[in-house]
């Protein structure tokens, strides 16, 4: 906890009661507020050179738990430790959960293709083994990019990769594709 | 998203719903029992000289066991279940349980002769005791995980094993009356072994449903 901030925290303790007490004002205040708190909190706690990982991330899941469980604070409680208790969960959390990040996409992946109703199934089965083929990143870059229709950029940031090696990984990863399933 | 997007977002939500603070937990402390005595009586009943045996002292002595055990295990929960509460300083609390079970056994020792302390300990009973405390202390843990999966506990698997401990206390106060052991010896050597089977369910289900 820096002490330079402590005045900010105790302006939270207010504006929680306050947004709890029904003022949506007042909430925006608090996340805004909150979200530049635990924005420092992030970026000294988490290791630097962790590939997949982004701070604004970590900072965003903090503030959808804060959110989930704001009834959890009392009023007349102070709000710095309970904002720092969630935050320091969540960033233990992350931290397990990085590394794995990618495996997960794909997992996520497997119901879309796996629901009928998602895509007309001739097509889905086709896609679902020409990806299948591929591994690592350029699976993800080709899931991302044909099967879920993000773009370049978005996908870049989700896995944490230039736009460059994106661009690069997608055209291999489909010239593996056509190598395998024909057009020869 | 953008986090501003998201902040956006949430306050916008926020007008339109309240949290979600689904069963308080005192109130799941509150319903316990009776959802304990739901499944104690139909699977075993008290004693037939339930009401007769009251005034004993061994027999009053392990409704006080067990249920200093319960009072102590909620208590640490309620500061478990919120993020930032101390609840280590309420750690103690355990210790009440166990020092009046030792000084129960301390006076069993002193006043019982060496040769009746197997018996004793052994019992008639224990194989029931330790398929009961669990059975009836199960639906007990699932109460309670229930209402703290509405909390925030910041220690999942930990405040699992105390939510175990805890419906063990209120299924052991249950069970107590059905029981026809009444020696310390045998309260302190069985009834720990069934709390245990109840801790670990509560730290393995609270590894799990208790992430948030």
């Amino acid at each position: 906890m820096q002490p330079a901030s402590s005045s900010k925290l105790q302006g939270l303790d207010d504006l929680l009661r306050r947004a709890l007490a029904g003022d949506e004002k007042a909430y925006r205040t608090f996340l805004i507020d909150a979200a530049t708190i635990v924005r420092r909190f992030a970026a000294q706690r988490m290791p630097r050179h962790s590939a997949g990982f982004d701070v604004e991330d970590l900072v965003q899941e903090i503030l959808l738990a804060v959110h989930a469980k704001r009834h959890t604070w009392r009023p007349g409680e102070p709000v710095g430790p309970w904002l720092y208790a969630i935050a320091r969960y969540k960033a233990i959390d992350a931290y397990r959960r990085r590394g794995k990040r990618i495996e997960i996409d794909i997992a996520g992946m497997g119901d879309v293709f796996e629901d009928p109703s998602a895509m007309p199934t001739a097509i889905a089965q086709d896609v679902d083994r020409a990806v299948a083929s591929l591994g690592g990143r350029q699976r993800a870059v080709v899931s991302a990019l044909s099967v879920e229709g993000k773009s370049i950029s978005q996908t870049a940031k989700d896995l944490d990769m230039s736009e460059g090696a994106v661009r690069v990984a997608f055209h291999r990863g489909l010239s593996a594709i056509a190598r395998k399933f024909g057009r020869d | 998203m953008q986090t501003d997007e998201l902040i956006a977002d949430l306050s916008g939500k926020f007008a339109r719903r309240k949290s979600q603070a689904g069963l308080p937990l005192w109130l799941a402390a509150a319903i316990a029992p009776v959802v304990a005595f739901a499944v104690f009586m139909p699977l075993l009943g008290p004693r037939p000289d339930f009401l007769a045996s009251f005034g004993s002292i061994r027999f009053d002595m392990k409704f006080v066991e067990a249920g200093l055990l319960a009072v102590a295990a909620l208590g640490l929960l309620a500061a478990l279940a919120r993020p930032a509460r101390p609840w280590r300083n309420r750690l103690p609390l355990l210790l009440v349980p166990a020092l009046v079970l030792l000084a129960a056994v301390a006076v069993e020792l002193a006043v019982m002769p060496e040769a009746t302390w197997p018996i004793r300990a052994i019992g008639q009973n224990a194989r029931t005791c330790l398929i009961a405390i669990p059975t009836i202390g199960a639906p007990v843990l699932l109460l309670l995980l229930y209402a703290l999966s509405h909390q925030a506990p910041t220690r999942p698997t930990l405040t699992g094993a105390v939510a175990g401990l805890a419906a063990a206390g209120v299924s052991a106060v249950f069970y107590a009356a059905h029981c026809p052991d009444d020696s310390p010896l045998f309260v302190a050597v069985w009834y720990p072994l069934a709390t245990m089977i109840l801790v670990a369910a509560g730290a393995l289900a609270g590894s799990r449903l208790l992430r948030w």
